[in-house]
């Protein structure tokens, strides 16, 4: 597992590990029923506080990445297709919400838009 | 369980008084005592410690007040200040005998691979050691003993970043395994920002916040605006500010979002920013 915390990012600490986290549970490279290190042994060696730490993992938890075990600790749970998906769509949103915005700013018309999303789409082929 | 427990302690004296301190420190984490010098944060460490005594008010360490079981509660504290605590013309063999006398829990090895970890010589006296060494062996002593709770009286002040990010890995390694708690008195927040797990902000004796660090630096906004937008409501929002004639700069509390301007720059503040804000704004009252 790899977490590279910044101190200049907006996010604020448990969200950037969160992220991370989620990112490579989704490309596999963290695997299913793997254990992820203790809370407080991820605290200790990113030096943050446990709190954050545990914020980062309850959030993992209640959004069906992760479960734990009492004494055991937390393990990736199987990929849920429909979780993987919803998570797909939501990035490919944030995405086309990043070129409307452009576009506006630009003032490129919404049929242009689509032109250029089906020019895209046609040269991946 | 609580590692430390504090309700409503009171303590006065010619000019400045310590008012109705409250607050629980849960066993495993790591809480950080900030205030600007003279606000308190000694005085509250030595009326943990029982140094002085408190006028009302209730102090307990794992369960334990210091009246019930004089021993056992001191036995659980390890303190730590700026200053050091051997006679200077102590060298680290006198040191050890002195430690063997006072505390049946001192275990030597443990204190000797301390020693050899941060290189301190044993041959010199302590009056020739720097100050980095000075508090690697306070630490060394400290830890070499078997306590349950950290007291730190501004362990890290004057000394060099290297040291200080040393220092702060032992508090974590200290609390790690969950049974035990650290409290840190400092003026230097950015060694707090990260590892701290609660905070405690006083001044002038009082309480100004405490909370988990984590909220505590996402209830509050930096908001930055032209001077023409520090409106007299806005005004009455932030907790502290500073202008000039080319902009103004000012902490909010989040839930006062709806107060600011939509053009105004809004950041996420540092723990050093929102205590400046917060005196700032007490000074200005």
């Amino acid at each position: 597992m790899k977490i590279l915390l910044s101190n200049k990012s907006d996010l604020p600490i448990y969200e950037q590990i969160k992220a991370q986290i989620k990112e490579q549970i989704l490309s596999g490279a963290i695997a299913e029923n793997e254990f992820l290190p203790s809370i407080r042994q991820l605290a200790k060696d990113l030096g943050i506080s446990v709190i954050t730490t545990t914020r980062a993992y309850s959030d993992l938890e209640s959004e069906g990445f992760i479960a734990t075990l009492r004494g055991k600790g937390s393990y990736v749970l199987p990929k849920d297709s429909e979780l993987v998906r919803e998570q797909y769509l939501k990035k490919i949103e944030e995405a086309f919400m990043a070129a409307i915005e452009n576009g506006k700013l630009a003032n490129i018309s919404d049929d242009e838009l689509i032109v250029i999303l089906k020019t895209l789409l046609d040269e991946q082929i | 369980m609580d590692a430390l427990e504090i309700k409503n302690i009171n303590k006065t004296f010619e000019g400045f008084n310590i008012q109705n301190i409250s607050f629980n420190l849960p066993k495993g984490y790591i809480l950080g005592y900030i205030g600007q010098n003279g606000a308190g944060k000694t005085t509250t460490i030595k009326l943990i410690m029982n140094h002085i005594k408190k006028e009302s008010g209730e102090i307990k360490i794992f369960g334990k007040e210091y009246d019930e079981d004089e021993a056992g509660y001191k036995n659980m504290i390890g303190f730590i200040g700026d200053e050091c605590y051997f006679p200077t013309c102590f060298t680290l063999k006198d040191v050890i005998a002195t430690m063997k006398d006072f505390y049946t829990s001192f275990n030597e090895d443990k204190f000797r691979e301390y020693v050899e970890r941060w290189q301190l010589p044993y041959k010199k006296k302590i009056k020739e050691f720097s100050k980095g060494m000075k508090v690697k062996l306070a630490f060394a002593s400290v830890l070499s003993r078997d306590t349950k709770l950290l007291l730190l009286d501004e362990p890290t002040s004057g000394l060099d970043p290297v040291i200080r990010s040393e220092i702060l890995e032992i508090l974590q390694d200290y609390i790690a395994n969950g049974e035990r708690s650290v409290l840190f008195s400092t003026h230097i927040t950015s060694d707090l920002e990260k590892i701290t797990d609660y905070l405690f902000f006083i001044n002038k004796g009082e309480k100004v916040f405490y909370d988990t660090t984590e909220n505590i630096l996402e209830s509050h906004l930096l908001v930055k605006g032209g001077i023409e937008d520090l409106t007299k409501e806005l005004r009455e929002k932030l907790i502290g500010y500073k202008s000039s004639s080319y902009g103004f700069e000012g902490l909010i509390s989040s839930k006062d979002k709806q107060y600011i301007n939509e053009h105004l720059l809004l950041e996420k503040p540092s723990m050093d920013e929102i205590i400046v804000f917060y005196i700032n704004g007490m000074r200005r009252n």
